[in-house]
């Protein structure tokens, strides 16, 4: 049994290994079915990875305790999909749409106003860059006893974690606009609005992208290890926390793949607006060919 | 000649801003302990006179906002004034997280770094690699942080490592990323010296790839040390509350110790700022040392 085993795992992984070099190479000489290839390589890797999962938990018989098999998770996850859903709308719809919005919205306007004076400019944004380097996930408990064990406290945490990035990031972006086209401006008569919107905000785009991604994972995590300090009877974290706490690791890992998905999807969504927004931008260009 | 303008550019109005930023914190501190003075006056049969019910808000041994000098002299008590192996002594604490930290990010630096080279020389590595690599960071992977230590606790592993492979999985992704940045960015006409001096893969490596990717692995490894230290403290919060800063707050929260809490979140904050000027220093010396100049701004 053990050597049919060990010949299944490393079957999976040299065959489908070969079947990327391939494709790989047949991208190299035939341009056309490149598209294909930068897309079914990747999915090949991960169907593998999921393969070689299932095998060698089902063929060494590890402990679901300590590690389900892929296929054990899916049907914990297909068994609780209400949980699921009750879970979700709690940490996602919530805590992070809200804090997301509120905290990336303060940024960009704080950025906004200490762009125009010097004084602030100089006084806030070393702070700014100390800031984002801090563990602020670390204020979770204040932020809990402060506004309570519902999603105002994890919004209130995802404020914070995301307010910084934001502003050096947008602060940045500002500032990009190069001094022949501010010059340019000025010829014009333009006004501080007119010189905003056909300037510096579109130059500024590309940072201000840079950041809300970087704060759509930030934030998801900002909601999950707040509720580790207290929350409702639902939410993603606090399923994680006392579902770990069972032992039953199938449904930990469920959540986790639906917290994996959304952070995937979330973070998705955001660089394609990107690719609307800033068509423009050389890393866009070179995407389309 | 720059110094005196750097004190009036900068550090003035750091300063300021700070300078502020505390007087708002007393004056937050007055309004939001405010009812709990009131409470406490009622439940004793006290009259406090309306100046020293202001007062004694910045005084209370549980606030909800602690002033900002007792949080400091609470940072005091719990570093010089405890012996260092003590329990309630943060040197201790900030001891076990630190060497968490560390530990994960070396190990993260060293898989990113090794990740990266091969991404750069192996073709198909980077077609099937790359956008999982970017793919796991989308991922709210501290999530994942109570698991890993629960499981790894199962199977008999605790302690340092388990903390230690959060940070690993958070730090090796910027290294990796940036590497791959660095590792790419010589010119073609440098590559094609390269060629014509006959040099194989390995001394093109060693020679041109390396020294290139040096101030890219940099930018990385500060991003990495911080976010390091973000994992190894989001991973002490399972286990329990036994020790390390993450520890700190977690018990801190149990029992209502706001001004645990915060002395906690200072002493992570210090040494968050510690490790990034660690790693900026560094960065300068090896940078001295491979012969870079301070840039001059003429022409």
């Amino acid at each position: 049994m053990l050597p049919l085993l060990l010949i299944a795992i490393l079957g999976v992984a040299l065959g489908i290994s070969w079947l990327c070099v391939y494709l790989v190479h047949l991208g190299d000489r035939q341009p056309a079915a490149r598209r294909f290839v930068d897309l079914a390589v990747p999915l090949l890797f991960g169907v593998m990875l999921v393969a070689e999962w299932e095998l060698v938990t089902r063929g060494f018989g590890i402990p679901e305790i300590l590690l389900p098999a892929p296929s054990i998770i899916v049907a914990a996850a297909a068994n609780a999909l209400p949980t699921l859903q009750e879970d979700v709308v709690q940490t996602f719809v919530k805590s992070v749409l809200s804090g997301y919005v509120v905290g990336c919205g303060l940024g960009f306007l704080a950025a906004l106003l200490i762009n125009r004076s010097g004084f602030l400019k100089r006084g806030l944004l070393p702070l700014g860059n100390f800031v984002s380097a801090l563990p602020i996930v670390g204020v979770a408990p204040i932020a809990v006893m402060w506004f309570g064990f519902d999603w105002q406290s994890k919004a209130a945490v995802i404020v914070l974690m995301t307010f910084f990035p934001m502003l050096v990031n947008t602060e940045a972006g500002l500032t990009a606009a190069g001094h022949m086209e501010r010059d340019l401006m000025r010829t014009y008569a333009a006004t501080w609005g007119d010189e905003m919107r056909r300037l510096r905000l579109p130059a500024a785009w590309p940072f201000i992208f840079n950041a809300l991604k970087i704060n759509s994972t930030l934030a998801l995590i900002g909601a999950i290890v707040a509720e580790f300090f207290g929350a409702p009877t639902y939410g993603v974290g606090f399923r994680i926390s006392t579902e770990m706490g069972r032992m039953n690791t199938a449904m930990v890992w469920a959540e986790i793949g639906v917290a994996a998905i959304l952070g995937s999807v979330f973070y998705g969504v955001i660089a394609l607006i990107e690719r609307r927004v800033t068509f423009w931008h050389p890393s866009v260009r070179k995407g389309q060919g | 000649m720059t110094k005196p303008s750097f004190v009036r550019q900068s550090v003035v109005p750091v300063l300021t801003v700070l300078a502020v930023l505390v007087a708002f914190w007393y004056v937050a501190a007055l309004f939001m302990n405010h009812s709990m003075v009131v409470a406490e006056a009622q439940l004793k049969g006290l009259a406090f006179t309306p100046s020293a019910t202001w007062l004694r808000s910045w005084t209370l041994d549980k606030p909800l906002l602690p002033a900002p000098h007792q949080v400091i002299a609470e940072l005091w008590r719990s570093t010089a004034g405890l012996s260092v192996t003590s329990k309630r002594s943060l040197v201790y604490h900030g001891w076990v997280t630190l060497s968490a930290t560390l530990l994960g990010f070396l190990l993260g630096t060293l898989l990113g770094i090794l990740l990266a080279i091969g991404i750069v020389h192996q073709k198909v590595m980077d077609k099937s690699l790359m956008p999982w690599i970017i793919a796991s960071q989308t991922v709210p992977i501290l999530a994942v942080a109570p698991m890993l230590i629960v499981v790894l606790n199962a199977i008999g592993i605790s302690g340092l490592l388990p903390k230690a492979l959060i940070s690993t999985y958070l730090s090796f992704f910027p290294v990796a990323v940036g590497m791959v940045k660095g590792l790419r960015s010589p010119e073609a006409i440098h590559l094609d010296l390269m060629r014509t001096y006959n040099a194989d893969d390995f001394q093109v490596f060693t020679k041109l790839r390396w020294p290139a990717s040096v101030p890219f692995l940099f930018a990385s490894l500060k991003v990495g040390i911080a976010i390091s230290l973000i994992g190894a403290i989001v991973g002490e919060l399972p286990t329990g509350a036994v020790a390390g800063l993450g520890a700190r707050l977690l018990s801190g929260s149990y029992y209502g110790q706001t001004i645990q809490i915060w002395a906690a979140l200072f002493a992570a904050a210090f040494l968050a700022g510690l490790l990034v000027l660690l790693v900026g220093w560094s960065e300068r010396l090896v940078m001295h040392l491979m012969g870079a100049r301070p840039e001059r701004r003429a022409g």
